[in-house]
């Protein structure tokens, strides 16, 4: 019986194996510049020797372990979970992860996967800082040169997390094109990739992009789910009714999603950025508001206008702000396996506020947009309710912009009553 | 109404017969607004192009370095819509009787319908298209409606592009094959890569199609290297900075006009 650590890349769930061209239903494929046709076929050829080569398994899982710090703990919230209905609320604590999120588990992946390829330098895109975060941090354990292009309005809200990477040794190039959030940070590591594709690999931060990204990031998240299933039938003597996470590109909630996709009873839940709310036109809803369009490199939903011009989205939070969403996702939605939601700011930081105040846990604005809807989907589960909410990430880097939201700058309210 | 994929192959066999490369010109359109964008094309062509490039500005044009984006993004905030590109295209061809073809990304195109715009763009007399984010494992349906209105499919082709894949994307194109001098995004470089010029042999070797090299070139004499070994010479961030840099519309028009004057003598230098 293999532990969780080294059961990686077997079982794979029935029918969620993209085509060999990378498709998931009709949506992923590889809709990129000839330029990156041999980098991103080196990497899918990589992928699947990895996957094939027991020697990578225990080095990840030896990782995963001893520096990551997994498994994460499965947290019950009793006082949260009493205003979610009255049901039981378990906590999946990707936050506990070393470096404060989910985002280290595909990163170390990949960043073996960039040693074995032989190259000796790193690029990635990020929107609130933590895969950035992450990929400097595997970049400085394994002696890979690191750059990260974050939108420049990213890079003042996440301000924290931007001395955090430099101080890990990566060079922070704020974006200044477009709407200088994460949409066109991947634009501009895209240009740098193209540019140096040589000796270089782009660790993509989410499940989305060319193929072999979308399978590839989701199996090194997978990880989440397979321990989060074994943890509640451990604790709760059953599976739960839902799992719920946020999705932005969708890299966390594919994670937590996968290992329950043949549990047709567990309903999956993402939860998308709904920024002013969706009728606003200011948010981030991609799989509630979008329609099938190319971004990126793959087919998926998109945030577009009538003419194919992508809208610049919204959202409080940075790591949600993104107008596309991983094919796999795309792919749940239309068959009906999976429900999205919209959130709106406000929601989510009434949860981030209630998680912290009841339960001692600062999750991040992205996270909150998970647990807002945990409130509504226990509302209507239930005292009888079982749930599992994905905390993707901890809230450490939002507490400005959650300070300056609920006013605790100022001196002449008393914190945590004002707002 | 057909597109004009005979007029290019027209065009460049022309060329060829001269003993030349062809002079390429890239302009977006609705750049600086959409009349203007016209006056340059038709500038270009009078300066000396023989083909022109018009862009269809896009959001997220990740295959673009900062002159195009500049000018992607001054059309966009001026509302231009794809019926502008088409009349840019309409108006360009109708003036000069040059060919005309349309450079941009996938989704524009595939949002706005590919039989509609492959209709639109052959009614108002456009060769073809090249589409550098599709590439030739995606791009069949594309194939399919543009073969149905004569228009032609450019692919790119880079200096990473093995010869088995070459061979499997000059098959499947048209018109011409536009090779990328070297690996990176566009605009002006003080040279032309190397691998140009390997790239263009070994990209001869799997078709009869016209090469022509696109990526860095801004001036006469590079104009005239590129033009030793290829069919043809594209040059499209030099023409954008020209408009960028000039004081107003009219400044702007007439340095697109001498500069496709200087590279119409570049493609022209004596072949050694």
């Amino acid at each position: 019986m293999p532990s969780d650590n080294n059961a990686f890349f077997v079982p794979e769930p029935q029918g969620q194996v993209p085509t060999p061209e990378g498709y998931f239903g009709k949506f992923g494929g590889k809709f990129i510049p000839e330029a990156l046709v041999a980098a991103v076929d080196e990497v899918a050829v990589e992928f699947e020797k990895a996957k094939q080569d027991p020697e990578f398994a225990r080095e990840l899982s030896e990782l995963l372990v001893n520096y990551t710090g997994r498994p994460s703990a499965l947290t019950e919230v009793p006082r949260f979970a009493q205003h979610a209905g009255g049901g039981r609320v378990f906590l999946k604590r990707e936050d506990l992860n070393h470096t404060g999120s989910h985002k280290i588990n595909n990163v170390l992946g990949q960043a073996l996967l960039t040693k074995r390829m032989g190259k000796p330098k790193v690029i990635a895109e990020t929107g609130a800082g933590q895969h950035g975060v992450a990929t400097a941090t595997a970049c400085a354990l394994f002696g890979l040169e690191c750059t990260i292009y974050m939108g420049e309005i990213d890079t003042q809200r996440q301000a924290l997390n931007v001395a955090r990477m430099r101080m890990l040794g990566a060079e922070v190039i704020a974006v200044k094109s477009g709407s200088r959030t994460l949409k066109d940070a991947v634009n501009e590591a895209f240009r740098a990739w193209v540019a140096n594709v040589e000796d270089t690999h782009y660790l993509f931060g989410t499940a989305a992009g060319p193929h072999p990204f979308p399978a590839m990031v989701r199996d090194f998240q997978r990880i989440i789910g397979v321990e989060a299933r074994r943890q509640i039938q451990e604790r709760a003597g059953r599976l739960p009714d839902a799992a719920v996470a946020c999705v932005g590109g969708g890299s966390n909630a594919i994670g937590l999603f996968h290992a329950f996709l043949d549990d047709t009873d567990v309903r999956l839940i993402g939860a998308e950025a709904g920024g002013h709310g969706v009728e606003s036109g200011e948010h981030a809803a991609t799989l509630t508001a979008g329609d099938p369009g190319i971004l990126h490199g793959s087919r998926s939903y998109v945030i577009q206008d009538e003419e194919g011009q992508i809208i610049e989205p919204y959202s409080i939070s940075a790591g949600l702000d993104y107008p596309g969403i991983g094919a796999e996702h795309a792919y749940l939605k239309d068959s009906g396996r999976a429900e999205y939601l919209p959130v709106t700011d406000d929601e989510a930081m009434q949860a981030l506020r209630l998680l912290s105040q009841t339960e001692g846990i600062i999750p991040a604005i992205e996270s909150a947009h998970a647990l807002a809807a945990a409130l509504r989907i226990g509302r209507d589960l239930g005292e009888d309710g079982l749930m599992v909410v994905n905390l993707s990430g901890r809230g450490d880097k939002d507490m400005d912009t959650a300070a300056r939201y609920f006013g605790y700058y100022d001196a002449s309210e008393n914190a945590g009553e004002s707002k | 109404m057909s597109g004009n994929i005979e007029l290019l192959n027209t065009a460049l066999a022309g060329t060829k017969a001269e003993g030349r490369a062809a002079l390429i010109a890239y302009l977006p359109a609705g750049f600086p607004s959409v009349d203007g964008g016209i006056d340059a094309v038709k500038a270009a062509f009078e300066g000396g192009a023989d083909i022109v490039e018009v862009g269809l500005p896009y959001s997220d044009p990740v295959l673009d370095g900062p002159v195009i984006q500049t000018a992607d993004d001054i059309a966009l905030k001026n509302g231009l819509k794809i019926a502008d590109v088409m009349r840019t295209v309409r108006e360009a061809h109708e003036a000069t009787g040059k060919p005309v073809l349309v450079m941009t990304y996938w989704n524009p195109i595939d949002r706005y319908g590919v039989e509609r715009f492959t209709a639109e763009l052959a009614e108002a007399g456009g060769a073809g298209c090249i589409l550098p984010d599709l590439p030739v494992q995606e791009s069949a349906l594309w194939r399919e409606h543009a073969a149905k209105h004569d228009l032609a499919t450019v692919f790119v082709v880079a200096p990473s592009s093995k010869d088995a894949r070459l061979k499997e994307i000059t098959a499947a194109g048209s018109g011409f094959v536009y090779a990328a001098s070297l690996m990176g995004v566009t605009g002006t470089r003080e040279s032309v890569g190397e691998a140009a010029e390997d790239l263009v042999q070994r990209t001869k070797a799997t078709t009869d199609l016209p090469v022509c090299v696109g990526l860095g070139v801004s001036n006469r004499e590079q104009a005239a290297e590129v033009a030793q070994f290829a069919d043809g010479v594209i040059v499209g961030s030099a023409f954008v900075k020209a408009m960028l840099d000039a004081p107003d519309e009219a400044a702007g028009v007439a340095a697109v006009r001498r500069l496709a004057g200087e590279l119409a003598e570049g493609v022209r230098a004596k072949r050694s």
